[in-house]
């Protein structure tokens, strides 16, 4: 496992007490917490450099413009796209999706034709594809989750009838937020690819988890938010194969998007740009360079690890409480560092606020989910998740206060 | 445990959540309203059966945290036999206690919600039942058999 004492030292939020206790921060998930570097970049731009890009000439601007454009080939490095330009910013996963959901979708998709998606996705992943086939007058068919509560994966033999030329789009979760489940991107890109439909991976939670390489993964399409890998909120990006993005009409227009206007028209620039209208989070895109940067520096291959034996320590210890509930993969079974668990006589929102007298912040409630949560027969579920600055002592306090709240619910 | 979450989870409520009064649909039931807290997926139902201008019987059901349930299984007891225009000053007071935390002599067990208000995400929880069954109140009159609207 990683050297959390030294690691830990490098996020000043995790320094304090909560409600008496050290703050144990298990809700990875929703989003991470930042370290100084990424901080201190986002001041050092403030203090230093900050200006419009692209616009003006002088040395501010251009330091600005530097700053934003470095960050913009660092990521694409960071996922091994095969050109910056394949870079969109946007404010997050949400916006990346709906950007693809309205442009692509917009011009490509007829009535009669099929997006395809899971039973495990975020509404945000769910929704624009509902909207989008909506408006073209298509339909949305989803890969069932297998089991129950017993596994949590897709049901890959659904395919063989699912994956029809109809399909046009295929869209999915790389890690599902709810049940932690790590789903086999690059095959399911290679089947999709057979069919000729594009493909959409939502990489909220897999991206900083683990090695992501957009061009072994074979994807068109690729969405992640910059808070949950260490970066600042408010900054995302889209991943597009250059050649699907040239096409692509953009979605929103405006200024820093157009090579030529008159007053009945406009033309616009190639990609990135054409897909960036108006001022963008300039400080956000730095940020998140930085927040790559540092990353690496602790090594992905080494977070993923330290996930992994965090996730197999917590399904261990949280199975041996009598009644829980657990879903998704089994103890033992690949998983991603996050799980999510349910009592039969405690609701989830009495466990996060009994948990947070004890430092925990956890999550509880459908974690915008809220067709799988009816599919499990649930309304609601506790989740820990996990990332590299968490400890197995972490790990043992979540399980000391499930019990004592189990104890309390119980009367005894 | 801290004072603010045994003021939180007061007896009263504990009672309430584990044993719930009025609990299950009403056969009878002429109106029935639904509450829904999307931010975390709580809900519940209300059925009532008003008579001229009272509430004759009430009950609810749904799912939720221990604040949502132990909440909506005492308004049942509170409401039984009360006017629209009680119901609403009732829950005018309700909101006040949940809200500042002050609590009115002659009111009872509904001042065990007082705790709620160090916890201002959890005010929601304590008022969804009786956002349904104020909606439920403003209702028209629905058939007595309740299945259609909720399933
Ligand atoms: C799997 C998944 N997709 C999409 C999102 C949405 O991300 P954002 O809110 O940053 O746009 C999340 C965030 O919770 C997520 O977990």
């Amino acid at each position: 496992m990683l050297d959390s004492k030294k690691i830990r030292s490098d996020f000043p939020i995790l320094h304090q007490q909560i409600n008496g206790h050290p703050l144990v921060y298990l809700d990875n998930g929703a989003t991470s917490q930042k370290p100084r570097a990424v901080i201190d970049a986002l001041v050092r731009y403030y203090e230093r450099d900050n200006s419009n890009v692209h616009r003006g000439l002088h040395a501010l601007s251009m330091r600005a413009t530097d700053g934003y454009e470095g960050a913009r080939t660092r990521i694409a490095k960071f996922i091994n796209a095969a050109d910056p330009a394949e870079i969109i910013f946007t404010r997050g996963t949400t916006e990346s999706i709906n950007l693809v959901a309205r442009s692509w979708a917009h011009a490509h998709l007829k009535s009669g034709d099929v997006i395809l998606t899971t039973e495990m996705e975020h509404h945000s992943n769910l929704v624009p594809w509902q909207q989008a086939a909506k408006a073209a007058g298509a339909t949305v068919r989803y890969i069932p989750v297998l089991g129950t509560d017993a596994e949590g994966g897709l049901d890959l033999a659904a395919l063989d009838t699912l994956l029809t030329p109809q399909v046009k789009l295929f869209a999915f979760t790389h890690i599902s937020n709810t049940l932690g489940t790590i789903n086999p991107a690059a095959e399911l890109c290679r089947r999709a690819r057979a069919v000729g439909a594009i493909t959409v991976i939502d990489a909220a939670q897999s991206i900083g988890h683990a090695p992501l390489d957009v061009r072994a993964l074979g994807c068109d399409f690729l969405a992640f938010s910059g808070h949950k890998m260490c970066g600042p909120t408010g900054i995302g990006v889209l991943y597009g194969r250059q050649a699907l993005l040239d096409k692509l009409a953009p979605d929103e227009t405006g200024g820093g998007m157009v090579v030529n206007v008159t007053y009945e028209s406009a033309t616009w620039k190639p990609t990135p740009e054409r897909h960036e209208a108006g001022t963008p989070h300039v400080a956000g895109a730095i940020g998140l360079a930085a927040a790559c940067d540092y990353l690496d520096t602790i090594g992905r291959e080494a977070i993923a690890a330290h996930d992994h034996t965090l996730a197999q320590l917590a399904m261990e210890k949280l199975s041996a409480i009598p009644g829980i509930r657990i879903l998704g993969p089994r103890a033992g079974a690949e998983r991603a560092g996050l799980v999510s668990f349910a009592f039969p006589d405690v609701h989830a929102h009495d466990i996060v606020t009994f948990a947070d007298e004890d430092g925990l912040a956890l999550r509880g409630g459908h974690h915008c989910n809220q067709p799988l949560m009816r599919k499990l027969g649930l309304t609601s579920t506790t989740r820990a998740s996990f990332y590299f600055y968490n400890t197995a002592d972490e790990i043992d306090l979540l399980v000391t206060s499930l019990r004592r709240i189990q104890k309390f619910f119980a009367g005894t | 445990m801290s004072a603010d979450l045994s003021e939180l989870y007061q007896q009263v409520i504990l009672d309430h959540n584990r044993r719930p009064r009025n609990r299950g649909k009403l056969p009878t039931a002429n109106r029935v309203a639904h509450g829904d807290n999307p931010t975390c997926g709580d809900q519940c139902n209300v059925y009532l059966r008003v008579d001229g201008d009272r509430i004759a019987e009430i009950s609810f059901d749904g799912s939720g945290c221990a604040i949502s349930q132990a909440s909506a299984s005492l308004m049942t007891t509170q409401l039984k036999g009360k006017t629209a225009i009680e119901a609403v000053k009732l829950y005018d007071e309700f909101h006040h206690i949940v809200t500042t935390g002050e609590t009115p002599e002659d009111i009872s067990d509904l001042a065990a919600f007082a705790g709620v208000h160090t916890f201002p995400a959890r005010i929601k929880c304590a008022t969804l039942g009786w956002h349904a069954a104020l909606n439920a109140l403003k209702g028209d009159e629905a058939p007595s058999t309740t299945e259609s609207h909720i399933d």
